[in-house]
């Protein structure tokens, strides 16, 4: 049987606040820092404390809420989430339940198959908890480490919108691009800064009944999310083919195994008894906040993709390409501003600079050309002055040691050969050294024309303006027919 | 209405309290009668009366986002009945 997939996300995203969610600690790589530096009575648990919220996690969860169309609620309340668990010092995390911060947004993502609406859910504000360590070595047991216990944590949750495997994805990426996009969060998936829960479950295609879901946890990577979806899609699928039914449970995924397995019985793992956190007021946003915060938006990267293609006429995967990143599209406008054609810098851009990124691994900042060498050297190129592989050349020069085009060209004699005079006196000569090259021509061997534009181009160490080169040689050959 | 003995050790379980039998039908009792006083309340009709979730202020007081220091992990780990590495030490947790 044909099966559709029904697919929910839960994301959590570590706010980059400088102190955590409650308390003053500092928030530092969880991944890195020594252990236990930054924690103090609060994030410890102990008795005794009080939590106090942070305005500036209330503030980045608004820009995020606005820009999933959310609706805010002026007052929202913190709540109690219980369960033992040793990375939770307190025994309960502080989190939102009835009356979550934000409500009904929706995301717009693109895939091959064109626009989708994911609809949001909520937006909800709270704690992460602490790491644990397994130790095996005869011994076993876990350490404890909190520094990460209370780093402001937003909780996304879509509706159960997503069909495949690709709008998931999309999904996904989108709202990464869109945190970061908004300075919320670094987008930094190997520290653990971003993490999913999927919600699958599937029905036979056409049905419009649900079918039993299945929570898969702990899901830190893009590959680890896509991996498990799939395999739990195929898992659910033979037991339907075989006339079983899904049980509803939660899953954790193995990485290492590549499968889902049943993490621990619903019932137990549920029974979280949540109720109004007592410690905590009720959280109000008013109008005057909200405005402000709205007032403040940055672009985000898709109505930025949409400027670049009705700007400047580019193409939706290259616009979406350097619209997606601030940093990149701040370059690439910069560059236009300086006078590069923008569909040419577009190209050069994504290819010949991405590509010398990917290779040498260093990130856009550290990037040694500007704007408007890069405009400098775009408008070499549109103008004449230099061909593309002499572009290419000069632009990888430009990438190492940071120098203008316009040194580099000069310093190695690199113009192109745009005078009509000299490209004429190559062309004949090739065509006079090459004697029974051209009589094959002659004798209706056309395409031997390309064979020639190579040894003209050779000839002229590659430095031949190919619009003139190709116009003479097309001439010349054309005089020697009659 | 009673809460069963097995409710009481279901939470009892949730919260990892250890009750002997006298223990749990003394708090079988004493919750039950909670519950039964909280049914009473919700007789009273609350039609167009917000939620009130907390008799504390009714906004919360916002904290401005600065770091201060933390404890150091001596400090931290003082009354900690076991350590090791800077760490809290915990019976394995089996994922």
């Amino acid at each position: 049987m044909r099966y559709e997939a029904v697919i929910g996300l839960e994301v959590h995203a570590e706010l980059l606040t400088r102190s955590k969610m409650f308390c003053s600690c500092a928030v530092v790589d969880s991944t890195s820092a020594a252990p236990n530096t930054a924690v103090c009575p609060v994030c410890a648990g102990m008795p005794g404390v009080l939590p106090v919220v942070n305005r500036q996690a209330v503030e980045y969860a608004l820009r995020v809420a606005l820009a999933l169309d959310c609706e805010v609620a002026q007052t929202s309340l913190f709540a109690r989430k219980n369960y033992f668990y040793p990375d939770l010092p307190k025994g309960y995390q502080i989190s939102q339940y009835e009356y979550p911060l934000a409500e009904r947004g929706r995301l717009v993502v693109d895939t091959i198959s064109g626009e989708r609406t994911i609809r949001i859910r909520r937006v909800h504000l709270e704690e992460d908890t602490g790491k644990l360590t397994h130790v095996n070595d005869g011994q076993p047991r876990s350490l404890v480490d909190l520094n990460r216990a209370g780093v402001p944590l937003l909780e996304i949750v879509s509706e159960p919108d997503m069909h495949s495997l690709e709008e998931v994805r999309a999904y996904a990426t989108s709202l990464r691009s869109i945190l970061r996009a908004l300075g919320v969060n670094s987008g930094d998936m190997e520290k653990g800064v971003i993490r999913f829960e999927a919600n699958v479950s599937i029905r036979p295609e056409g049905s419009a009944q649900l079918g039993t879901r299945v929570e898969i946890k702990n899901l830190n990577s893009f590959r680890a999310m896509e991996r498990a979806i799939a395999y739990e899609l195929e898992r659910q699928a033979a037991i339907l083919d075989q006339g079983k039914e899904v049980a509803q449970e939660t899953l954790g995924w193995s990485e290492s195994e590549g499968r889902t397995y049943s993490q621990r019985s619903k019932e137990e793992a549920h029974d979280y008894r949540y109720f109004p956190e007592p410690d905590l007021p009720p959280l109000v946003v008013d109008a005057d906040w909200l405005e402000r915060v709205a007032a403040e938006m940055p672009e985000l990267p898709r109505a930025r993709q949409q400027r670049f293609m009705n700007n400047y006429a580019l193409a939706a995967v290259d616009a979406r390409l350097l619209a997606e990143e601030a940093e990149t599209a701040a370059f690439y406008e910069a560059a236009v501003a300086a006078g590069a054609a923008p569909r040419l810098a577009a190209n050069y851009l994504l290819g010949e600079v991405f590509a010398w990124m990917n290779a040498s691994g260093e990130p856009f900042s550290a990037l040694r050309i500007t704007p408007s060498s890069f405009a400098g050297l775009i408008q070499m190129l549109e103008s004449g002055q230099v061909n593309q592989n002499t572009a290419k050349a000069v632009l990888a020069e430009m990438l190492r040691d940071g120098r203008e085009a316009a040194e580099i060209i000069a310093a190695s004699g690199l113009q192109q050969v745009s005078d009509a005079d000299v490209i004429t006196a190559l062309v004949a000569r090739v065509l006079e050294e090459n004697p029974a090259e051209v009589e094959s021509y002659l004798n209706g061997k056309e395409t031997l024309a390309n064979w020639f534009f190579g040894q003209v181009m050779r000839a002229a160490a590659g430095r031949a303006n190919p619009q003139i080169l190709r116009r003479e040689l097309a001439r010349q050959l054309g005089n020697l027919k009659r | 209405m009673s809460l069963t003995l097995e409710e009481v050790e279901h939470i009892a379980s949730l919260a990892r309290l250890e009750l002997t039998a006298e223990e749990k039908e003394r708090y079988r009792q004493q919750l039950s009668a909670i519950l039964d006083y909280a049914r009473r309340l919700q007789e009273v009709d609350t039609t167009g009366i917000p939620p009130t979730s907390s008799v504390l202020p009714a906004r919360s007081r916002l904290r401005e986002d600065r770091v201060e220091p933390s404890l150091t992990p001596a400090e931290l780990l003082r009354n900690a009945p076991h350590a090791e590495k800077d760490q809290f030490r915990v019976p394995p947790v089996i994922e």
